[in-house]
């Protein structure tokens, strides 16, 4: 298998798609699965052979449009229409109408331009569009064309130099340059080196990762298999958690048709180039995504993180250089090598390229799986994307950044997507977990509520995080039965600075955020609820009211 | 890495002259700087866990434990700002809180690490709330104790069950503040297959969770064994 | 610290009155008040300058005001006691917690290991322990459910942790507080 092979692979593979004239995909992702997907897929399946339509319309099972909130959602090309809701009842009417007539069912449409209209998919590109258990639809969209150009015609220099100038950073939170971090670890001296990807979404509400696995996986793949020529690495690693079958099956199944196909193994596209892949699963510990923790986890000891230095670039994995990079990272590769890291550079911002994934869910009108440019607004993802807030009621905060990230207020919705200014209006990038809350929230229990996510999910390894968080949750108990006292707000910022500042690693350096972002920015709430006993939002004193005096 | 040779850095304003790979606890250590440790012990594998140690390091944010963190050529550490005293005051607090720490009635009164850590730095009374765990003690060993309950996390026992007695007895369970030493797989001691009763988890403990019963502590306490034996491995 | 010293200090330049010093023994063994008294023949210097105006060592029954230098012994594990502590620290100028009871709870505090605690720990002591007509006395005053360190009730100026703490230490803070001084505990205080 070379690169003439792929081209005519994707050649027949587009010819055989445009032999129908329509394409029904059906997303049968883990959002769209629970309310009957596959029985639509099936009902689609039988209609269209009813119907005596099946020459000219293929039916797909492919992964996640992006509308969680709508499903099972449909997409029905050409023309990109999107049908909402879909039941097995109502197929036969669709298939009648669009396909037979050619009349789109209007009253069974997603009416709602707003939700794609500021979105740029570019990691998500084939999200909804290709069967993820087929490599012939991969490949029929230009998939592994960019392995097939780097082993081909590019140096391993050559690929990091590229990824480089596309000022692509990790978007698994920390942000840290590709380039720089693939160079690194391509100059160890120690070998062998591995390569691990981290699809280990541990925070509460966040489905981005698992999305991207379940509708295409081989843009993983790919990804891994350019960073390994990159990089000389042979061997490598996807750790996922066990607790997303859906995308387990859907790496698995990737994996074994690569390697059937030679795109995995000895001699990739012939050649010399070697490298294998294999899953490994995580036990459903969010301190399992952290970098050296992921390290532990895969050599199949505890995860508990290690301090830095010395860093995985040079001791990762069994003490051999490792490159650690998150699945989004990754899938977001092909595209750069295909189109150049000058053309990338054309979407977000000059020092934040690209494109960011958010997983946009609470409060909110249209919540689901969404990939933004950097730069865009917090107030365009809302109220743009996500159609603002339900039920007429009103917009109190958003948490960006996951269970770890800040509570951000009306007055900061302008704040742009992008690490640095995240940073400093008090969130983090994270994870991509965006939660809107309406009024009805009380953000002294939105800060306890995370801050009791973090305390259950540390590793128990250094004091700060282990510790620390136990006593702030004995504060934020002491508030939220009434027993609070002003003194414990300046107890609550010091202890929280101490640990951002003394824990080990990433869990308990960003775990104060929602108390710290709470305190900078709904200070009043925490008064009222010591001063006046009083929530406003009236979640807190519900308890029975424990105590001596 | 080149074998033998010097580097040269600032801790606290000294210029001191270290070989390479050096660990910045080390460092300052072999130049007269004492920097406060719990959970590490010469002799083993650094791990990084208490926190106590962390220093500064000019240019760069972040803090830095001294006891993982190699000494950099050109590096100026600062290891007793007061941001630092501040640190390790709360750090020592947090460990006070956390579980049973009451000085009168330990078997380590005295003998204490955390114990006199507290008293050196000033650490005079707990701010945050102190909890009460209420852990059975195991003393189904024939000599062996463990009390979970003055457990500080620091894991010198299982460090030095796996990599001096090489026995890996001594590992940890649940997370969180729920986390604690186990025997093998969650046994009682007594029932430990593994366990070669060598007594080096008890010389080694800082506080007084693991003890020999019947024995006098002083007796009991010998903290550089594992450095001890680490040392006469290496010679030979 | 300020306001507390200027006061002392005030004291001290009316020479006519000694500065009114008070001790009081909550949930504790005693242990702390014999370490007062080992303060053995400094006692005499400093009897010259304070008066003991409350004390388990003077007959006095109300806590009397304007009480310059308090120190107590032992947590607060009762009710009545969560009223003296209250009480006293009104009346007192500086409040010294004194031992490992009234910083850290100590011994009396390891019932708090047990839930329900105020119940369990007199059914342990009353009842489980007795053959005969075992019973709760009803005199005793309710139990708190966690025996506490003072300064988790009250505002603490200065802790000198000990089982029991050190006389010197009992002596040098009284003395810097005298002269008018903050004392510096860095280094000095023992806990155990």
């Amino acid at each position: 298998m070379n690169l003439s092979d792929i081209q005519r692979i994707a050649e027949e593979e587009n010819e055989f798609q445009r032999a129908y004239k329509y394409r029904i995909n059906v997303c049968c992702s883990s959002g769209c699965i629970p309310f009957g997907a596959f029985k639509v897929l099936k009902a689609f399946e039988d209609a269209v052979k009813e119907l005596g339509v099946e020459n000219i319309c293929k039916v797909a099972r492919t992964g996640c449009v992006g509308t969680c909130s709508i499903g099972p959602a449909v997409l029905v090309d050409p023309g990109e229409y999107l049908y909402q809701c879909v039941t097995p009842e109502n197929v036969r009417e669709i298939v009648q109408g669009h396909i037979v007539s050619g009349v789109p069912v209007t009253k069974y449409l997603y009416n709602n331009s707003g939700y794609f209209r500021k979105q740029r998919r570019l990691v998500l590109r084939n999200a909804g569009k290709i069967d993820p258990t087929r490599v012939q639809d991969y490949i029929s969209v230009g998939g592994y064309f960019a392995l097939a150009k780097c082993l081909s015609t590019m140096t391993p220099q050559g690929v990091i130099q590229e990824i480089t100038n596309s000022g692509l950073r990790g978007r698994g939170g920390a942000g840290f340059s590709v380039g720089q971090k693939w160079g690194l670890v391509a100059r160890a001296h120690n070998t062998p080196k591995y390569i691990v990807a981290n699809l280990d979404e541990g925070d509460p509400g966040i489905f981005a990762n698992r999305t991207l696995a379940e509708a295409d996986p081989h843009a993983i793949i790919e990804g891994m298999i350019i960073a390994s020529y990159a990089i000389d690495a042979q061997k490598g690693y996807i750790y996922i958690r066990s607790e997303y079958p859906l995308a387990i099956e859907a790496l698995q199944k990737a994996i074994a048709q690569a390697k059937s196909m030679n795109l995995l193994g000895d001699n990739i596209l012939g050649t010399q180039h070697k490298f294998d892949l294999e899953l490994r699963f995580g036990a459903g510990a969010f301190v399992a995504g952290e970098e050296t923790a992921i390290l532990m986890s895969v050599e199949g000891r505890r995860a508990q993180p290690r301090p830095r230095p010395p860093y995985p670039a040079n001791q990762g994995l069994w003490g051999k250089p490792t490159l650690i990079q998150n699945v989004e990272t990754l899938a977001n590769v092909p595209l750069i090598i295909l189109n150049g890291g000058t053309w990338f550079k054309g979407f977000g911002l000059p020092n934040c390229t690209g494109t960011k994934c958010f997983s946009l869910t609470g409060n909110i009108n249209n919540p689901g799986l969404i990939e933004v440019p950097m730069g865009i607004t917090l107030r365009e993802i809302v109220y743009d994307i996500g159609g603002g807030i339900p039920s007429g009621k009103k917009f109190k905060a958003v948490l960006v950044g996951g269970p770890s990230g800040g509570c951000l207020p009306e007055s900061v919705l302008d704040a742009q997507i992008d690490y640095d200014s995240l940073k400093r209006v008090g969130a983090i990038m994270g994870s991509g977990g965006i939660v809107v809350l309406n009024e009805d929230s009380c953000m002294v229990d939105t800060a306890r509520y995370f801050t009791d996510f973090c305390i259950e999910e540390s590793c128990g390894k250094c004091t700060p995080c282990r510790a620390g968080l136990a006593r702030v949750k004995d504060i934020f108990d002491k508030i939220a039965t009434g027993e609070g006292e002003l003194n414990d707000v300046d107890i609550l910022e010091k202890v929280s600075e101490y640990i951002i500042n003394a824990s080990l690693c990433g869990l308990g350096q960003t775990a104060p955020n929602p108390i710290l972002t709470t305190l900078r920015y709904f200070r009043e709430e925490y008064i009222e609820h010591i001063v006046d006993k009083k929530c406003r939002a009236g979640i807190c004193f519900k308890k029975e009211h424990k105590g001596d005096e | 890495m080149a074998e033998n040779s010097m580097i040269t850095l600032k801790i606290d304003g000294v210029q001191v002259s270290v070989l390479e790979g050096t660990t910045i606890l080390k460092a300052a250590k072999d130049n007269g700087i004492l920097i406060p440790t719990l959970c590490d012990l010469e002799g083993l594998t650094p791990y990084g866990g208490c926190r106590l140690c962390l220093v500064e390091v000019t240019g760069s944010p972040k803090l830095f434990p001294a006891c993982t963190t190699p000494a950099n050529s050109g590096m100026e550490v600062t290891t007793n700002s007061e941001r630092l005293k501040s640190y390790r005051k709360m750090t020592i607090q947090l460990l006070m809180a956390e579980r049973v720490h009451m000085c009168a009635v330990c078997v380590a009164n005295d003998h204490c690490e955390l114990q006199a850590l507290a008293n050196q730095l000033g650490v005079n009374h707990v701010v945050l709330e102190r909890h009460f765990t209420r852990e059975p003690i195991d003393s189904s060993h024939d000599f062996l104790v463990i009390d979970r309950n003055r457990c500080i996390l620091c894991l010198r026992c299982v460090r030095v069950c796996d990599k001096i007695e090489g026995v890996h007895t001594l590992d940890l369970k649940n997370r969180s503040k729920d986390t604690e030493v186990i025997m093998d797989l969650d046994e009682s001691w007594g029932n430990s297959c593994s366990c070669t009763g060598c007594r080096k988890c008890a010389k080694v403990c800082p506080v007084g969770a693991i003890y020999i019963e019947g024995e006098a502590i002083t007796q009991t306490k010998h903290r550089d064994v594992a450095e001890f034996i680490t040392a006469r491995r290496n010679n030979r | 610290m300020s306001t507390t010293n200027t006061v002392i200090a005030d004291c001290n330049s009316s020479s006519s009155s000694k500065v009114r010093v008070a001790t009081v023994w909550l949930s504790g063994c005693a242990g702390c008040h014999m370490s007062f008294l080992d303060q053995d023949e400094r006692i005499v210097d400093l009897a010259k300058r304070i008066q003991v105006v409350y004390s388990p060592l003077v007959d006095v029954k109300e806590f009397p005001e304007d009480v310059e230098v308090t120190l107590i012994e032992g947590s607060v594990a009762n009710e009545e006691q969560l009223e003296v502590l209250k009480d006293v620290r009104a009346k007192s100028r500086v409040l010294i917690s004194l031992g490992d009871c009234a910083v850290t709870g100590n011994v009396t505090a390891l019932r708090n290991s047990w839930e329900n605690s105020d119940k369990e720990v007199l059914e342990r002591a009353y009842k489980s322990s007795e053959d005969l007509q075992a019973a709760v006395p009803n005199m005793v005053p309710k139990l708190l459910i966690r025996a506490k360190p003072l300064h988790e009730v009250v505002k603490v100026d200065f802790y000198i942790p000990g089982c029991p703490p050190s006389a010197d230490l009992i002596n040098y803070v009284l003395t810097e507080l005298l002269a008018g001084k903050t004392p510096n505990m860095e280094g000095k205080a023992k806990y155990g």
